[in-house]
């Protein structure tokens, strides 16, 4: 792509907010010409770099830089979407113009218009809490921190693999639309991950810390001082050569603590997915699937038992799914999904609130990036902190169970009923203390039944915003970063172990 | 979209750049690679369009070695100071790296080691790659005309476009390969039911209404579903579900599975591991493939032999890997560097005889049999023993005594791959299957026995 205009190359260079607010009027012009009865414009410039380390070497060293323009137009009814890495004002004006021919097209497929449900034209700027920004720390730094990581693992004896990851990511984003708003975003995220495996005989068995796919937030490099790498390399590799000689989980109803990472990602399938409003009305059963939680079980539906608090909380300070505004321009909010066990509300855009009556949009329209249209994402989904102590007093107030660790593998129906969830590690719990460690845990279950047999949330001291890198949805499938706060939670009568019973 | 010369253009002035910033003391190897790719997308749901989008990106590349240490710096802007500053930064980032004396310099075309041809094919078509929202709305139309007539509620995408992938090295090397792509999906929704069809081509030639009738009749025949007994079962898999269960497999053939030891055929190559009806080659000339012709640091893709007659007979390598395990070298790198290394990306399952209605007339007045029109999210829970689990989803049936009885709920099931492709009773035809897991790839429908189904679910 090459610049072709003054305004233009100012903006790659530096992204001043006036002349950036400038072009993106051009664009939402150009659309109301072409007969748009809304438009927004979003001009996205996004820096990553990404470190990973196999063994003791260095395996990559990737830098990107990626700026265009997403617009979206409401146009006969329908919509239609446009993106283009070209900033100059005459690509800007072509690319709404073809937003516009596209909603058109999507007007003839469609029997109702389109609406949207109202929200402020707010002018805002908003940017993620950081401290250290990661693109100003020496590779040196970096590198030498992964891979001593990588030195502590690999003396254990038993290990065959050590890896470690560190990644960074800086999104500029300028929001415009035709009723007036106007906002600059600046979303700082790092994460970081190392991990040992250990195979021998025809096991092979993983550990990984922070937790798998490693730990994300929105922040800056401080997270990864935070989380302190090289005080748990030796840990997990112990614990990877330890459960190849493990016994395997046995197969139950037992009684069973889930550590809050491993939380996070349940409350992510079994009730993110599940309260997107776009699943439940169908809009996504060709793909991501549909789900149970139909508009008619609002305010109805016992989801959990009463100690089952859940919220989408785009507020939270540093949680990976937080934004001051999402990409329609509706600020953060922070809602209850599930108040006192019983489902309470959606994830929602203006076009979803607008079709069920909902008075305001939920605020959860996000975009992988500029050259997606946003769809409805998870934000920060949280299982509200209960009041049952600390990780030690629940294990202590636990006769026989399991505590189980660190997903290993994630797997959920279509209408997000059955899941399966297998943990890297769990141990035996006898008699209020930690007992045997045990080898490829597994537990399953029909999502409400699951909530309803919570007993127990430990407290906020042991409270974590976990970070999901990895959600994918949509067609073409778009990739969002989303945030699951918990703590740990144990759960009555757990069905464990099927998947490795062997029928 | 980005033309061959203009890809050349831009190829060689990078590596004009890379050539002048290099000295005796600081030598500077390149790989540039081209990306250019539009995708249009036009989604529906209950028979009305929800979202249509169109987006084109450009990306250029440049993996570096300098003086012996790897970098890989990705942009945008191809013009000589877009391509300088790229550089510049790439630079800067390798001088403050160690030296690396295992890294190779990129590839050579006909090398001594490797002098193969590329294989050649033509994957573009001009109206495929141009096809405008107007034409996706009336296929989207004439899909929705046949929902409507037969009361059904339809959701899907109608997908086009095209990409070019334009590869160029400091050791001479240089490819270019453009082609279109067609996807259509489609899920039928009558009441308590949903049926699926998915159909992918690299040009304008799926029949939209024949797929809108696929993925209705699924979902009308599925209304009503009934409860079922998990346990092992005699299943006739439709290609859809082989393709998304052997996704799975496929990595396992890659060279560095096996130098990191993660792969579940590790120390098996040259043993009898599956049943022998299983033959699997990787073949990007296949008719029905699709996908580049050479791997990710642009050497030609070779034909391989991965499975015959159930023998694990070749592991598919990069130059490094094939070096480093004494192996052929096949050049099935992705884009380098990657933690995986390899992978076959062109997967062509040998077919049998017997069609999806003979596996399903095959079944005795006192066996039953579940059919599965797809599986979805499925996950590895053990990758030693290939142990998967995942979900049926949108057509699933129980049949018996030659014919389907009646529509059951869905079921989870776990799995091993190596249980499953030890299990083969009967293969059909092959064909050009598309799933949700893996790439499409070229797969027969196979009825297997005692294929473990753990658990239901409430629809």
């Amino acid at each position: 792509m090459e610049a072709s205009s003054t305004l233009t190359a100012n903006i790659l260079d530096s992204l001043h907010a006036p002349l950036t607010f400038q072009l993106l009027s051009i664009a939402l012009e150009a659309a109301r010409s072409a007969g748009a009865t809304y438009c927004d414009a979003r001009i996205l410039k996004r820096q990553s770099q990404f470190i990973q380390t196999k063994n003791d070497k260095l395996l990559a060293l990737n830098q990107e830089e990626s700026t265009g323009v997403g617009i979206r137009v409401l146009a006969n009814g329908g919509w239609g979407f446009c993106a283009t890495q070209n900033l100059s004002e005459k690509s800007l004006s072509r690319c709404a113009q073809q937003a516009a021919a596209i909603a058109r097209a999507s007007g003839s497929c469609r029997r109702e218009a389109i609406k949207l449900i109202p929200e402020p034209a707010w002018r805002a700027t908003w940017t993620s809490p950081h401290l250290i920004d990661p693109f100003t720390v020496e590779l040196d730094t970096k590198l030498d921190l992964l891979l001593s990581c990588a030195e502590t693992i690999l003396k254990v004896p038993g290990i065959t693999l050590a890896q470690g990851m560190l990644h960074f990511i800086k999104d500029r984003q300028f929001f415009a639309n035709s009723e007036g708003a106007q906002i600059e975003q600046l979303s700082i995220r790092s994460g970081c991950l190392i991990e040992a495996t250990a195979a021998a005989d025809g096991d092979q068995q993983r550990c990984s810390y922070p937790c798998s796919f490693g730990q994300y937030e929105q922040s800056g490099y401080e997270i990864v001082e935070k989380w302190n790498l090289p005080a748990h390399a030796e840990e997990i590799a112990r614990r990877a050569v330890a459960l190849l000689s493990a016994p395997t989980c046995p197969r139950g109803e037992i009684d069973t603590i889930i550590g809050a990472s491993q939380l996070g990602l349940q409350i992510h399938e079994s009730m993110g997915h599940p309260s997107e409003l776009d699943r439940a009305l169908g809009q996504e059963i060709n793909f991501a699937g549909a789900s149970f939680l139909t508009p008619d079980k609002l305010g109805k539906l016992r989801y959990g038992s009463k100690l089952v608090n859940l919220v989408a909380d785009a507020t939270a300070s540093g949680a990976l799914g937080s934004f001051g505004f999402d990409d329609e321009g509706v600020q953060a909010q922070c809602t209850y999904l599930v108040k006192d066990g019983v489902f309470k509300g959606y994830l929602s855009s203006r076009d979803t609130a607008a079709l069920v009556g909902l008075r305001r949009s939920g605020g959860a329209m996000r975009a992988e990036s500029w050259n997606y249209a946003p769809i409805i994402r998870m934000t920060n989904i949280s299982l509200v902190p209960g009041e049952a102590g600390s990780l030690e007093d629940l294990i202590a107030d636990t006769k026989d169970g399991l505590y189980m660790e660190t997903n290993k593998s994630w797997s959920i129906d279509s209408m997000r009923y059955n899941f399966q969830f297998s943990t890297e590690a769990a141990w035996e719990i006898k008699n209020g203390k930690l007992g045997r460690l045990l080898k490829n845990p597994s537990y399953s279950g029909i999502t409400p039944d699951f909530w309803n047999s919570c007993d127990a949330i430990a407290g906020r001291s042991h409270y974590t915003e976990w970070g999901t890198p990895n959600c994918g949805k949509g067609q073409p499938m778009q990739t969002m970063w989303t945030g699951h706060g918990a703590s740990p939670a144990r759960f009555r009568k757990l069905s464990v172990g099927i998947a490795q019973a062997g029928g | 979209m980005l033309t061959e010369s203009k890809c050349e253009k831009i190829i060689d002035e990078a590596l004009g750049l890379a050539e002048r910033a290099s000295s005796k003391k600081r030598p500077i190897e390149l790989e540039v690679t081209v990306h250019s790719n539009q995708e249009s997308t036009s989604r529906f749901a209950g028979n009305e369009m929800t979202q249509n989008q169109s987006a084109e990106m450009d990306s250029l590349s440049m993996r570096l070695m300098v003086a012996g240490r790897q970098v890989k710096v990705t942009g945008e802007r191809m013009d000589k100071t877009g391509l300088t500053n790229l550089l510049e930064q790439g630079l800067t980032c390798a001088a403050r790296l160690e030296e690396d004396p295992e890294l190779w310099p990129p590839a050579k075309l006909n090398s001594k080691r490797y002098p193969g041809k590329l294989p050649r094919f033509r994957r573009f078509d001009e109206a495929t790659a141009a096809m405008s929202a107007e034409k996706r709305a009336e296929l989207v139309r004439s899909a929705v005309e046949v929902a409507s007539r037969r009361g059904v509620s339809l959701a899907g995408i109608v997908s086009s476009g095209d990409e070019v992938t334009a590869i160029g090295n400091s050791r001479g090397l240089r490819q270019f390969c453009r082609q279109s792509s067609l996807e259509i999906s489609l899920t039928a929704s009558a009441g308590d039911s949903t049926g699926w069809a998915k159909a992918f081509s690299t040009k304008a030639d799926i029949d939209v209404s024949a797929l809108a009738e696929r993925a209705i009749s699924k979902a009308l025949a599925g209304r009503m579903p009934q409860d079922i007994e998990p346990g092992r079962y005699l299943t006739i898999l439709e290609p859809s579900a082989v393709l998304d269960l052997l996704a799975f497999l496929w990595w396992d053939f890659a060279a560095t599975s096996h130098i990191d030891n993660l792969s579940s055929l590790k120390d098996k190559l040259g043993t009898k591991v599956f049943s022998d009806k299983l033959t699997i080659v990787d073949d990007c000339s296949h008719p029905l493939q699709h996908g580049l012709p050479f791997d990710g640091e642009g050497l030609p893709r070779q034909s391989v032999q991965l499975v015959e007659e159930g023998v694990f007979k070749n592991i598919v390598t990069g130059r490094r890997s094939a070096d480093k395990l004494q192996l052929p070298q096949t050049n099935h790198c992705l884009p380098q560097p990657d933690s995986m290394g390899e992978m076959p990306l062109n997967i062509v399952v040998k077919g049998g005889e017997t069609s999806l209605d003979d596996m399903i007339a095959s079944v005795g007045a006192d066996q039953e049999a579940i059919l599965l029109t797809r599986v979805w999210y499925v996950r590895e829970v053990d990758p030693a023993t290939k142990l998967l689990t995942g979900m049926t989803r949108d057509g699933t049936f129980l049949v018996r005594d030659g014919k389907i009885a009646r529509p059951i709920k869905n079921l989870r099931f776990n799995v091993s791959l190596f249980d499953l492709l030890n299990n083969i009773v009967a293969l059909g035809e092959s064909v050009g299957a598309a799933g949700e897991e893996g790439i499409p790839a070229v797969v027969p429908p196979m009825l297997v026995k005692d294929f473990n189904f753990t658990e239901v679910t409430k629809f």
